[in-house]
């Protein structure tokens, strides 16, 4: 797209460009046609819905004293569910490093190993949280280790496939460095290696331990377990306002991690 | 060559030995102590501390461990080993896959038209701060809600189906694409912006003249990444909310009929479907890159 091209066709940049947005425009509602078509999605009713719903969120869920009496419990729910995406993803995260140095180019011991680690964290990573969730559900049942592995197998693919792109951005050329001091494979490994990738792979794990806060909301809705179970159990009694406590907690919690996030990578990178 | 020898002298016994630091066995120490590596340890140390604080705290509601994993890795055997449909037929899952893939469409397209107006109004070069800092909270605070919990609330009052599941999907994609299109708003060159400004341009002719060719592919490049999301997100709610899709086969399998053979086959047919979406989104990011 640079300008020797565009003046080289006949025409001008402004009529180009108007054409491509018209083409997108096209697409775009041709897209939106078809899927409303599909899903019985009734446009004017989808807008219709949005100001009785902003009406219903403003009267109905707003916490009252009752809800109140229940802040020890949703907290104590809250804690659980933040510790446990904090387990979930640091222990992921011992995994996955270990599997990223037999997947990434620069530090696999054969070919053979690191493609196998790739299809495997490429199983892992794209088998939904919801199915590994509903799967163990018939062996562990109702119990915090359900989402504690659902979670761990999606954490595991995702954070292996990051590490594997960190490990290779940023050892090329410390591992030759070091190969070429005589360093055995540990010593590239743990002086070369974990030091300059350190901060990249804290910054992943921070951002899942967030994504997972999220995801253990939805797997405990599944699994009775947690914060989402609580969430369920005061929505399907209709009891709207100690939901909208659960609601309220959870935002309280993703912000405040975000925000310390938010200064943490800003030191460390 | 006498004063270079003292001053060499000076250097060895005074200034290095400000600089140096010893450990308490007398050897010196290699590598700065920097803000950015103590805030690296601190945090590796924090989130092991709290990692054993979890798992010393958690309720396990004295399950026995060996039997649990054992009965485990039996079922993922029976369901990855030996898939096949009996409650459904072919044509009705990849029917079911295509409503997934429609919901996850019309949330994509909502949440991206909802963010290019909302990323005007809150990238730092073009915005009033004012204005910028009350749609980023409000941004932080849909972010912040889990999206099934937007698809339940919207459920109560427009019904589980395709509204409240696109509805609430909608929430979260605008949310994120928000901030990635305000992030590609800011890194266009501002002296585009300010030259067309001193041309008299108003606002519109600006943002379609000198913003969307700019970063147009690094936001279509984005939504694809989000419509990605969007697709795996639609099989959740499916599933924990029932609001249609694939996701309610497999929560009806699982849960419901408790046939782990047929929640196996749906499975391949979702995961070949996230397989191939993986792939093109890497093609994407690779050429946008």
């Amino acid at each position: 797209m640079t300008e020797g091209t565009k003046a080289s066709k006949s025409l001008s940049v402004f009529s180009r460009r108007k054409r491509v947005y018209t083409v997108t425009i096209l697409c775009v509602l041709a897209l939106f046609f078809f899927a409303s078509a599909v899903t019985r999605y009734d446009p004017s009713a989808g807008l219709a819905a949005l100001p009785r719903a902003f009406l219903w969120i403003v009267s109905n869920l707003v916490p009252d004293e009752k809800a109140l009496t229940r802040l020890p419990n949703i907290l104590k729910k809250l804690t659980e569910t933040a510790l446990l995406s904090v387990a979930v993803t640091v222990t992921a995260a011992v995994f996955a490093f270990f599997f990223s140095l037999m997947g990434s180019k620069t530090t696999r011991p054969s070919e053979p190993a690191a493609k196998a680690v790739r299809i495997t964290a490429a199983f892992f990573r794209n088998v939904p949280d919801v199915v590994w969730a509903i799967l163990l559900m018939f062996s562990f049942g109702q119990n915090i280790l359900t989402g504690f592995f659902a979670l761990f197998f999606t954490t595991f693919g995702m954070l292996t496939r990051a590490f594997i792109e960190t490990v290779d951005e940023v050892s090329a050329d410390c591992v030759e460095a070091l190969h070429a001091t005589g360093a055995t494979y540990m010593q590239t490994v743990f002086q070369g290696i974990v030091p300059s990738s350190v901060s990249e792979i804290l910054t992943w794990v921070l951002f899942m331990i967030e994504t997972n806060i999220r995801s253990s909301t939805l797997i405990g809705i599944l699994t009775g377990t947690g914060i989402g179970y609580l969430f369920d159990l005061y929505y399907k009694r209709l009891d709207y306002a100690s939901a909208s406590l659960v609601v309220l907690s959870i935002v309280v919690l993703v912000i405040v991690l975000e925000t310390i996030t938010g200064k943490i990578r800003k030191v460390i990178l | 060559m006498n004063e270079v020898l003292s001053a060499e002298k000076a250097v060895s016994g005074f200034e290095l030995r400000r600089y140096m630091r010893t450990t308490s066995n007398g050897k010196i120490r290699t590598g700065a102590v920097s803000r950015s590596g103590l805030a690296v340890k601190l945090t590796l140390a924090v989130l092991a501390g709290l990692t054993v604080a979890g798992f010393l705290t958690f309720d396990y509601k004295d399950i026995v461990l060996s039997e649990a994993v054992g009965a485990t890795l039996k079922n993922i055997g029976t369901v990855f080993l030996s898939p096949r449909l009996k409650y459904d037929t072919f044509q009705g899952i990849l029917h079911e896959l295509l409503i997934t893939f429609c919901l996850g469409i019309l949330a994509t397209i909502f949440g991206a038209i909802i963010a290019f107006f909302a990323s005007l109004l809150c990238a730092k070069n073009i915005a009033n701060p004012g204005i910028a800092a009350v749609v980023r909270s409000i941004v932080a605070f849909i972010r912040a809600v889990p999206t099934i919990l937007w698809v339940l609330i919207f459920a109560v009052s427009a019904g589980l189906g395709s509204v409240a599941a696109v509805a609430g999907l909608t929430f979260h994609s605008a949310g994120y694409l928000i901030k990635v299109y305000s992030e590609s708003i800011e890194e266009m060159d501002y002296g585009t912006i300010e030259a067309l400004k001193a041309c008299g341009a108003g606002f519109w002719p600006i943002v379609f003249q000198a913003i969307v060719p700019s970063s147009l592919r690094y936001m279509l490049a984005w939504t694809f990444m989000r419509f990605e999301i969007n697709f795996t997100n639609a099989i959740a709610m499916g599933a924990a909310a029932g609001a249609g899709g694939i996701g309610y086969n497999l929560f009806m399998a699982g849960s419901f009929y408790f046939d782990m053979r047929e929640m196996g086959f749906i499975t391949y047919v979702v995961f070949i479907a996230v397989i191939l979406l993986e792939a093109i989104a890497t093609q994407i990011k690779a050429k946008v890159k």
